[in-house]
């Protein structure tokens, strides 16, 4: 596929240095999103994060992505700190980087494909993207970029035609037109069918090899994840639990991964059962 | 199931016996209730005055002499040349307000801001946008009433003071709701596309624009309704249109002429009502 300005670059290496991050909104919290995270991810590596909801995965995207300032420690793309440049460079930087978050960004009156589009925005001029708002310049590349994810034939859907599984692929077809180098991906299948998971999975890894793509990827498909990410990376409450490849993550490991130590009570699932017998069931749920 | 994960919460201390929310609800509602009442009687509100049998008596007295309204040809047709200025003026002062507004809402919307990604707004851009409300609420403060008193010294007696007026009052009040739409659409697809580098403009035209374009248009078009009324006020200090033709129909007591003027009022707000659910329908 053809690629953007950037294309033949190597993609960009990543270096999170002890750090740490609370967010302001949260003093009260009982811990930091992030507390002294060391990573190191080399150019064109993939890498899959994993760890229980809570744990820092999306800080962590964040950070990396220079959407987020951390405020203790440093990140480094290419050996360069996001906020130590200024912004118009801080800007070209984001352009070099795609971050997708796990809930689609996409208007829902935009039709797919211009919400597709949009992934080359930091690549084109204004002109261009005004332009490109009334009549689509490249419905083809578009078009190329939705066909690995099944959905070239909704290219002139609405996205609030689409359903949410639709729209995470939407959203991820954007990462193969942005003209970025490094990709943040997360939780990018949460709303896919396994199947179709599966695929988007062995798309994104394609593309990102195919173009030395770095790649950064955060799940909970833990089987799904060891089983095609060279190297895992374990979070756990904020911090770096295990980084080994894929190969070596232990069961134990998983396992205390998964393992909470303060006891959060599950949300309570009121089956036919539990409304018949139980006595713990409180008299509102009944 | 071994253990049933609902034995995990006491109902008793987990969960309280009423909304927490509810009395600060309970006590916001006797609170305005408190402060409305004084507000009524400083007012003097005594609607019921109205249905006294005398100024019952005034009031269909000053209806009679609407009818009929005044059809001659010759009146007619003034009305239909103040009706186009009116029209025009109204027009071209709400363009002039959307060239004020539009970019002044674009620099005070919060959700556009690139530095406000990181966790705060900086100092710079906070300060650049509260100056920018500042502003807004500058040009609004002062009525379009007064803006064309001073315009009709500037320039002349004429349908360019009211233009003017119009252009600047509502330039405030359409920049300052346009910034509120932008604000309380979805900022997250804006923000993700500032975070990957577009730039303000682009992300404000491919994340902000297609979810807030029906609202903008519709409030936009409204206002041109409110400026086909201000314009008749507008009319009578001197800004020309139907306003001043009203004004002289009044003075001379001719309410068949106002009850005629009247009902193309009725028709310009109700095409301007049709004009905005058409637009809204075909935009959604």
């Amino acid at each position: 596929m053809n690629r953007g300005v950037n294309s033949g670059r190597p993609g960009p290496s990543l270096r999170l240095e002890r750090v740490s991050v609370r967010y302001p909104g949260a003093q009260s919290a009982p811990r930091p999103a992030l507390q002294q995270v060391d990573l190191q991810i080399g150019s064109g590596e993939h890498v899959v994060v994993v760890g229980p909801s809570g744990a820092g995965k999306t800080t962590l995207l964040q950070v990396a992505a220079g959407a987020l300032r951390a405020q203790h420690g440093r990140v480094l793309l290419d050996g360069e700190d996001p906020w130590s440049i200024g912004a118009a460079r801080r800007r070209q930087l984001r352009g070099r980087l795609f971050l997708a978050p796990q809930v689609p960004p996409l208007p829902p009156r935009q039709r797919v494909v211009t919400a597709v589009l949009a992934g080359r925005l930091p690549a084109m001029s204004l002109a261009a993207s005004l332009r490109s708002l009334l009549v689509p310049l490249e419905i083809a590349r578009a078009s190329a970029a939705l066909a690995p994810f099944d959905l070239s034939d909704r290219l002139f859907d609405r996205v609030d035609r689409l359903s949410g599984g639709e729209r995470q692929r939407v959203s991820l077809a954007r990462a193969l037109l942005a003209p970025a180098r490094l990709w943040l991906l997360d939780e990018p299948l949460s709303s896919l069918d396994p199947v179709r998971a599966a695929r988007a999975l062995q798309t994104l890894r394609e593309q990102a090899s195919l173009h030395g793509i770095t790649l950064v990827v955060s799940m909970h498909q833990v089987e799904l994840a060891l089983a095609n990410f060279p190297r895992a990376v374990g979070l756990r409450d904020g911090t770096v639990s295990f980084d080994a490849p894929s190969s070596q993550v232990s069961p134990e490991q998983l396992r205390w991964l998964y393992a909470h130590t303060p006891p959060v009570p599950p949300p309570p699932e009121l089956g036919p059962e539990d409304l018949a017998g139980s006595a713990a069931v409180p008299m509102m749920w009944r | 199931m071994t253990t049933d994960p609902v034995t995990l919460i006491s109902p008793s201390r987990s969960l309280p016996r009423r909304d927490p929310a509810l009395p600060g609800r309970l006590a916001w509602l006797a609170v305005s209730l408190l402060l409305l009442w004084p507000l009524l009687v400083l007012t003097e509100f005594r609607p019921w005055q109205m249905l006294e049998a005398r100024s019952l008596r005034v009031t269909a007295h000053f209806l009679a002499g609407f009818l009929p309204p005044a059809l001659n040809a010759d009146f007619l047709a003034t009305v239909a040349r103040e009706t186009w200025r009116t029209v025009a003026i109204a027009t071209a002062g709400v363009s002039l307000a959307l060239l004020v507004a539009v970019p002044l809402a674009l620099i005070a919307t919060a959700s556009l801001s690139v530095s406000s990604l990181a966790g705060r707004m900086a100092a710079g851009p906070f300060a650049v946008r509260q100056a920018t409300r500042a502003l807004m609420v500058a040009l609004r403060t002062v009525p379009e009433l007064v803006w064309a008193l001073v315009f009709v010294r500037v320039v002349g007696l004429g349908p360019t003071a009211g233009v003017l007026a119009i252009g600047l009052t509502y330039g405030g009040m359409l920049g300052k709701v346009f910034a509120e739409i932008l604000e309380s659409s979805d900022a997250h697809p804006t923000r993700m596309l500032l975070a990957n580098g577009s730039g303000r403009l682009q992300a404000f035209l491919y994340g902000l624009l297609p979810q807030a374009a029906p609202e903008l248009t519709s409030y936009a078009i409204y206002r041109w309704e409110c400026a086909i009324r201000s314009s008749v006020v507008l009319g009578f200090v001197g800004a020309g249109g139907l306003g001043q033709q009203m004004d002289s129909s009044l003075k001379m007591l001719a309410g068949n002429e106002v009850a005629t003027m009247l009902l193309v009022f009725f028709g310009l707000v109700a095409l301007a009502d049709a004009a905005s659910a058409w637009l809204r329908k075909s935009l959604r």
